[in-house]
């Protein structure tokens, strides 16, 4: 007897990420910079702790390098929770899905003359009494949701998202914005924490201070990224937003996602639900073997009959005319004994189909 | 009990909603898109569909629409709770989310049940199936429609070694023949 193989969804999902740990583990393609941020933390606090803390337990406290070890221990956490978490990825849309938003835009745009290019694909919604435009993602096939953008990186729509970032090798959005700001926050304090004690030390035992200005620069800069995400959050905006000024200038509108108060923005941000994730990535996909009664053990996937991916602009058929037959004739071949046993169900109406919707105002 | 291999089990009562779910990629599909109107919360159109006029009466609906959304109000409530989860799972370093569940997904766990109770006992006797919009990254809530052949060919497996069931193919979304092979202990 045959068990059928087990393949995971994340195997099959489009855009340019790698998964780790059967698809527990999400980031980026390029990860290199990733390793520098992890060995550039883990060497500097190492050194820390080899060189520095002996003396610094024995002559200052004990609690300075326990101390430094549980900041270390978290900064780490919340590295590791930033890089190999779902930013918040929107899954592409299914192509029935893509089909029935195709329809809505030509209903919407009408006829367009040959030889004219059709209007931009925008919905306007209204948010908090602004007019937000919601833009249409040609790849992933869906209207992005207010906040959500199209990473070229990798390749995929993200919620809420704020930029991709090589030091963490992923995207950060949605629902790993919270654990980046925490790492900002914590690699500042750790930096200043070590930068402190280096001057201390070298102050007591009077020794080279070339140790110290490594630290200097690393500090000005991951201090200043803090300072600035600490000001978007303020605002309640995301670094996308801010850099293409979308809330910023005269004529703009202004950000209707803000609560106008710093408190509340900075709680919706940080003291927010916990989002859980919408990409379906440890799903098991049903894979089968062909249909052989007396077929040996096979490990390779079969391949049923798939027509092209994309979605036809409008459907008349949900059925591909070449699928429809052989439907029939491999029931046939496989389920003899059924035809006695098929129950009589009523049939129940189908749905309006597209081509009775009146093109206008349908919707 | 017999279990079978290939990731789902022989089962002994028939209609059992999540095979005929998987199954009905052969009907029409209305899709129900989100209301952003007070900003990126999720919340769903409460607006009456016209494919669904004949269908479904419009108060049925609307109910479970707004019951999906309050569902939803509650789960990204930001007070006392969602406060208190936040400072603990920060005091940990975030380890706690590896055993603890958070509030979000209890509720989303409420939210499928009461799909499943809603398709057993308002949609499906009218030949309408949902599907919980997680499945569809929150975007919408599509409903579609049972068609008789479909229901058929998930029949056929309750006395077969081998079934053949047409279900959407994940990345292609087309419909697919696929032909599984249950394997009995």
């Amino acid at each position: 007897m045959l068990a059928a193989r087990v393949t995971r969804r994340w195997e099959k999902l489009p855009g340019k990420n790698t998964f780790c740990c059967d698809g527990r583990v999400m980031m980026a393609r390029q990860k290199g910079v990733f390793y520098l941020t992890v060995a550039l933390i883990t060497g500097t606090c190492a050194l820390f702790f080899g060189f520095e803390c002996p003396y610094l337990a024995v002559h200052l406290s004990p609690a300075i390098p326990v101390f430094a070890v549980l900041l270390f221990l978290f900064v780490m956490a919340v590295l590791l929770r930033t890089s190999f978490s779902d930013p918040g990825v929107l899954p592409r849309a299914l192509p029935e899905e893509a089909t029935f938003i195709e329809m809505e835009i030509e209903a919407a745009n009408g006829n367009v003359p040959a030889g004219q290019r059709p209007p931009p694909r925008i919905r306007n919604v209204e948010i908090n009494n602004q007019i937000v435009k919601l833009k249409y993602c040609y790849t992933c096939k869906i209207f992005r949701p207010p906040r959500a953008s199209h990473c070229s990186i990798c390749d995929n729509c993200v919620d809420r998202f704020d930029h991709h970032c090589p030091w963490v090798g992923n995207c950060v959005g949605r629902r790993n914005y919270r654990y980046f700001y925490l790492f900002t926050l914590s690699l500042s304090l750790l930096t200043i924490y070590i930068f402190t004690f280096d001057i201390v030390h070298v102050v007591l035992r009077s020794m080279d201070s070339s140790f110290v200005l490594i630290c200097f620069f690393t500090l000005w800069s991951v201090v200043g990224l803090t300072g600035f995400h600490t000001y978007l959050i303020s605002m309640n905006q995301t670094t996308n937003e801010d850099i293409k000024g979308s809330w910023s200038g005269k004529n703009r509108v202004q950000n209707p996602y803000s609560h106008r108060n710093i408190i509340k923005n900075c709680c919706e941000v940080l003291c927010g639900p916990s989002y859980p994730s919408v990409l379906d990535r440890r799903g098991v996909m049903l894979e089968a073997p062909p249909a052989t009664t007396t077929a040996p053990v096979k490990s390779t996937t079969p391949e049923p009959q798939t027509t092209k991916t994309t979605a036809p602009l409008i459907p008349n058929e949900h059925t591909p005319e070449d699928v429809k037959p052989s439907i029939d004739t491999t029931s046939d071949k496989t389920c003899p004994a059924s035809e006695d046993e098929k129950p009589h169900l009523s049939q129940f109406p189908p749905l309006a189909s597209p081509d009775t919707l009146e093109p206008a105002g349908a919707h | 009990m017999t279990k079978c291999h290939s990731g789902f089990s022989a089962l002994p009562q028939f209609h059992n909603l999540q095979e005929l779910r998987h199954s009905a990629s052969l009907a029409t599909k209305v899709f129900i898109q989100r209301d952003y109107t007070e900003g990126t919360v999720c919340k769903f159109q409460t607006k009456f569909p016209a494919e669904l006029d004949s269908r479904i009466e419009r108060s049925l609906f609307e109910d479970t629409v707004k019951t999906l959304n309050n569902y939803y109000a509650e789960a990204e409530k930001i007070g006392g709770q969602s406060y208190l989860e936040g400072c603990l799972a920060c005091a940990t370093a975030y380890v706690i989310f590896l055993c603890m569940e958070t509030r979000y997904e209890k509720v989303l766990k409420k939210i499928s049940k009461y799909i499943q109770e809603q398709n057993e006992k308002i949609y499906a006797p009218r030949g309408l199936l949902i599907t919980d919009p997680i499945e569809r990254g929150m975007r919408v809530v599509s409903f579609f429609s049972l068609q008789s052949d479909v229901l058929n060919a998930v029949e056929v497996y309750k006395s077969q070694t081998a079934v053949t069931i047409i279900t959407d193919g994940e990345d292609t979304g087309l419909p697919e023949r696929r032909t599984v092979r249950l394997s009995f202990v």
